[in-house]
C-alpha cells in the first residue's frame, strides 16, 4: 500500500506534545476512560500509573491539556502458587474502565489469574477542629477542653486515594487474555484459552456459569484457543471472541447459558496464492475491538488488520496491510518467537481511522474514507518535542529515499503492541517497550 | 542429558544457532523452493518447530495459544513431508500417532537422527518430575492419546495411571522409554484432576531432566507405538 509522504495529505498531523518515561517496567497496556480525561496503564511490574489530562489553562494555552501522573498503585504482586508449584506473573494483562457514576473512578486491573475492581477518589478537604483528638489523631486530655467546638472541612491539597474494592480470584485454570465490562454497567466477562467467565461486579465469590468453553473431552485433541473477546458497546447481549485460527464468534447470551453453539462465525477463507506453513500463525487474531457505533469489528492479525460488518460473515469489508514486506520473512521471524507476537487496535472515536503498532517503534494508521495510510515512529531521537512526526517510509528494495529504513535493518525488539485512542479526541497514546507517548493533534481536533 | 545432535538450551538464540546450517531457508510458498527440495527445507522447519514444541512444554505452565499453534505447524510441516500415507491402519489412530507413522516411513536420515537423538534424551530420564501427576479425569485409565498400548503388554504391568515411578523390575524392558509418561495428560493444568504429586520445593530453576507430560506428548508425536516395537537403531 502506498504511503504519503507529505504530511498534507494526511488528515491529521500530530505534534509531540508530552512524553512522560517510565525506566522501571514494560509497558503491558494502555487504556483510556470514557471520557479520555483519565489514561492508565499497566506494567509487567503489577503497577498502574494513572495520567489525568490537565484542563487547558487560559494562561497557557500552549500546554494544550497535557497528560500528568494522577497517581500510582502497586495493582498485583507475583505470587506463588503452593498446590501447583507456580509462580502466578504479576504483569498487567488489560485494563478496563468503569462507565463513572459517581465522583469516584473505576476501574479493572486483570494478570494471568485474578482480576481487580480499584476504586479512585479524591480527598481535598479534611475536617479539623476535632472536640475529642488534637491535630495529630492523639486523645486529648478531656480536662483540658473547656469548649465545644465544631469540626469544619478545610481545604488540603488533593489526595488521590485508591483501594482495591473487589477481588475476583480462582476463576481460571489458564491464562487470562482480556477482560470486557458490558454496557450493563453491572456485568463483566474475562477470558482465558480455553473459557470466558460472567461475573457480577458486585459478587467476588463466584463467576456465574462459564458462557463459552471450548475445552476439548481430551486435551491433545486442543486445536484452537480463545485469543480476545469484547463485549458489544450497545447490546448487552452480545459479545465477540476471537481464535488462533484467525475466526470471530459474535454470541447472544439470551439463546444459551452455555454460548458455544448459537453464534455468528466470522472466518475469511484462506488465499491459496498465500498459503505457507505458517499461514495459521499469522491468521490468529491477537485483538479485536467493537467500532464506537457498534456496527463493524476491527481485528488485528500478525500482517493485517480487518474490518469486519457485523451482517457479512463471509470476509471482511476492508484489509489493510500493516508490514506486508514481512511475508517474505516469515521463517525467521517464526524462529525468532516475533511471529506470536500480539499487537493491539484501535478505532478513533468516529470509526473513520484505525491504528495498529508494529516493530521498529514504528505505528500505523489508515483512513478508511480516503483509504490513505501513515506510518509513524514513537521514538525520542526521531522527533523534537512540539514538531509534527514525520511519516516514515520501509524500504523493500527498488528507489530508497533518503530516510527510508530497510527492512533488514528493522529492529524487531522495538515493538509498539499496545496503543489506545482517546475516545473523542485526535489523541493517542503509544506503548514503546517501558516508554508511554502521548501525542496529540493540535491542528485539527474535529472528528472527521 | 544433552543428546549428540540437537542443542536444547533455553535461549531461542541458542536454538537458532543449532540450525545455523539451514539459513537459506526460503517461504515455503516461495515458488524458487517449490521445485527445489521442499522436503529438506521442511525438515529444517520440522526440528526447529520440534525444538519449539520442547521448549514450549519446559515451561512450568506452557503458553497454550504458543503451545497449540507450534503444534498445528508441526502437523502442517508433516502432512507437507510426506506423499499420502501407505502404512498399515493403526487402531484409533488420532493426529499425533498417525503422523509419528508417516514420520517413521519417512526415509529421511536427518530426520530419523533428530528423532534417534531425542529418543536417547528420553531414555535417560530419571526420577519424579516436578509437576504433578493428574489422575485420569476423563473415564478409563490409560494412554491420553489412542494408540495401541494393549500392544505393549508391559504397560498393562502399570496399571491404572497413578503417577509412581516404574519398578526397578521394570525398568529392563524400557531402557529407551520410560513408559510412566503415558499416564500422564498432555497440557492439563495441575488444577485439572487430583494431585497426589510430592512435595517439591518451589524451584524455578530449570531441571534438566524433562517432565512426564512433556515426555508423554513427545513419545506420542515422535514415537508412536510403532517405534516401540522398532529394533534399536545406530547410535543409541
Amino acid at each position: 500500500m502506498g504511503e504519503d509522504t507529505d504530511t498534507r495529505k494526511i488528515n491529521h498531523s500530530f505534534l509531540r506534545d508530552h512524553s512522560y518515561v517510565t525506566e522501571a517496567d514494560i509497558i503491558s497496556t494502555v487504556e483510556f476512560n470514557h471520557t479520555g480525561e483519565l489514561l492508565a496503564t499497566g506494567d509487567k511490574g503489577g503497577r498502574v500509573v494513572i495520567f489525568q489530562r490537565e484542563p487547558e489553562s487560559k494562561n497557557a494555552p500552549h500546554i494544550q491539556g497535557e497528560y500528568d501522573v494522577y497517581s500510582t498503585f502497586q495493582s498485583h504482586e507475583p505470587e506463588f502458587d503452593y498446590l501447583k508449584s507456580l509462580e502466578i506473573e504479576e504483569k498487567i494483562n488489560k485494563i478496563k474502565w468503569l462507565p463513572q457514576q459517581n465522583a469516584a473512578h473505576s476501574l479493572l486491573s486483570t494478570n494471568d489469574k485474578t482480576i481487580k475492581l480499584w476504586k479512585i477518589t479524591e480527598r481535598d478537604k479534611r475536617p479539623e477542629g476535632y472536640n475529642l483528638k488534637d491535630e495529630e489523631g492523639k486523645l486529648k486530655d478531656l480536662s483540658t477542653v473547656t469548649s465545644l467546638q465544631v469540626p469544619v472541612l478545610k481545604p488540603m491539597d488533593l489526595m488521590v486515594e485508591v483501594s482495591p474494592r473487589r477481588i475476583f480470584a480462582n476463576g481460571h485454570t489458564y491464562h487470562i487474555n482480556s477482560i470486557s465490562v458490558n454496557s450493563d454497567c453491572e456485568t463483566y466477562m474475562s477470558a482465558d484459552d480455553l473459557r470466558i467467565n460472567l461475573w457480577h461486579l458486585a459478587i467476588t465469590d463466584r463467576s456465574f456459569t462459564d458462557i463459552v468453553d471450548i475445552k476439548p473431552a481430551n486435551m491433545e485433541d486442543l486445536t484452537e484457543v480463545i485469543t480476545a473477546s469484547e463485549f458489544h458497546p450497545h447490546h448487552c447481549n452480545l459479545f465477540v471472541y476471537s481464535s488462533s485460527k484467525g475466526s470471530l464468534r459474535l454470541c447472544d447470551m439470551r439463546a444459551a447459558a452455555l454460548c458455544d453453539k448459537h453464534s455468528k462465525l466470522f472466518e475469511e477463507p484462506e488465499d491459496p496464492s498465500n498459503r505457507s506453513f505458517f499461514s495459521e500463525i499469522i491468521s490468529s487474531v491477537s485483538d479485536v475491538k467493537f467500532s464506537h457505533s457498534g456496527r463493524y469489528m476491527l481485528t488485528r492479525d500478525y500482517l493485517t488488520v480487518k474490518v469486519w460488518d457485523l451482517n457479512m460473515e463471509a470476509r471482511p469489508i476492508e484489509t489493510y496491510q500493516v508490514h506486508d514486506y514481512l511475508r517474505s520473512k516469515l521463517c525467521s521471524l517464526y524462529e525468532s518467537d516475533c511471529i506470536f507476537d500480539k499487537f493491539e487496535c484501535s478505532w478513533n472515536g468516529s470509526d473513520s481511522v484505525i491504528m495498529t503498532g508494529a516493530y521498529n517503534n514504528f505505528f500505523r494508521m489508515f483512513d478508511r474514507n480516503t483509504k490513505r495510510d501513515v506510518t509513524l515512529e514513537a521514538s525520542r531521537e526521531s522527533s523534537k518535542p512540539r514538531a509534527v512526526l514525520k511519516p516514515r517510509r520501509v524500504c523493500v528494495g527498488g528507489k530508497r529515499r533518503r530516510d527510508d529504513i530497510s527492512v533488514d535493518s528493522l529492529d524487531f525488539t522495538k515493538k509498539i503492541l499496545h496503543t489506545a485512542w482517546h475516545p473523542a479526541e485526535n489523541i493517542i497514546a503509544i506503548a514503546a517497550t517501558n516508554n508511554l507517548y502521548i501525542f496529540q493533534d493540535k491542528v485539527n481536533s474535529d472528528m472527521h | 542429558m544433552l543428546s549428540k545432535g540437537l542443542k536444547r538450551k533455553r535461549e531461542e538464540e541458542e536454538e537458532e544457532e543449532a540450525l545455523a546450517v539451514d539459513t537459506w531457508w526460503l517461504d515455503p510458498g516461495h515458488p524458487a523452493v517449490a521445485q527445489a527440495a521442499p522436503a529438506v527445507a521442511s525438515s529444517s522447519l520440522f526440528d526447529l518447530s520440534v525444538l519449539k514444541l520442547h521448549h514450549s512444554l519446559r515451561q512450568s505452565e506452557p503458553d497454550l495459544r504458543h503451545l497449540v499453534l507450534v503444534v498445528n505447524t508441526l502437523r502442517r510441516i508433516q502432512e507437507s513431508m510426506t506423499p499420502p500415507t501407505t502404512l498399515p491402519p493403526v487402531p484409533n489412530p488420532p493426529a499425533a500417532p498417525s503422523v509419528a507413522d508417516n514420520l517413521l516411513a519417512s526415509s529421511d536420515v536427518a530426520l530419523s537422527a533428530s528423532v534417534a537423538s531425542l529418543l536417547e534424551d528420553l531414555s535417560h530420564i530419571e526420577g519424579l518430575n516436578q509437576v504433578p501427576q493428574p489422575l485420569a479425569d476423563e473415564g478409563p485409565p490409560g494412554r491420553p492419546v489412542g494408540g495401541a498400548p494393549a500392544s505393549l503388554g508391559a504397560l498393562d504391568l502399570l496399571g491404572p495411571a497413578t503417577g509412581c515411578l516404574l519398578d526397578d523390575g521394570l525398568e529392563g524392558l524400557f531402557e529407551d522409554i520410560d513408559t510412566s509418561m503415558y499416564d500422564s495428560e498432555l497440557w492439563v493444568p495441575p488444577s485439572e484432576g487430583l494431585k497426589p504429586g510430592p512435595e517439591n520445593g518451589p524451584g524455578k530453576e530449570e531441571t534438566p531432566e524433562l517432565d512426564e507430560a512433556e515426555l508423554d506428548y513427545l513419545m506420542d508425536v515422535l514415537v508412536g507405538t510403532q517405534a516401540l516395537e522398532r529394533p534399536p537403531g545406530p547410535g543409541r
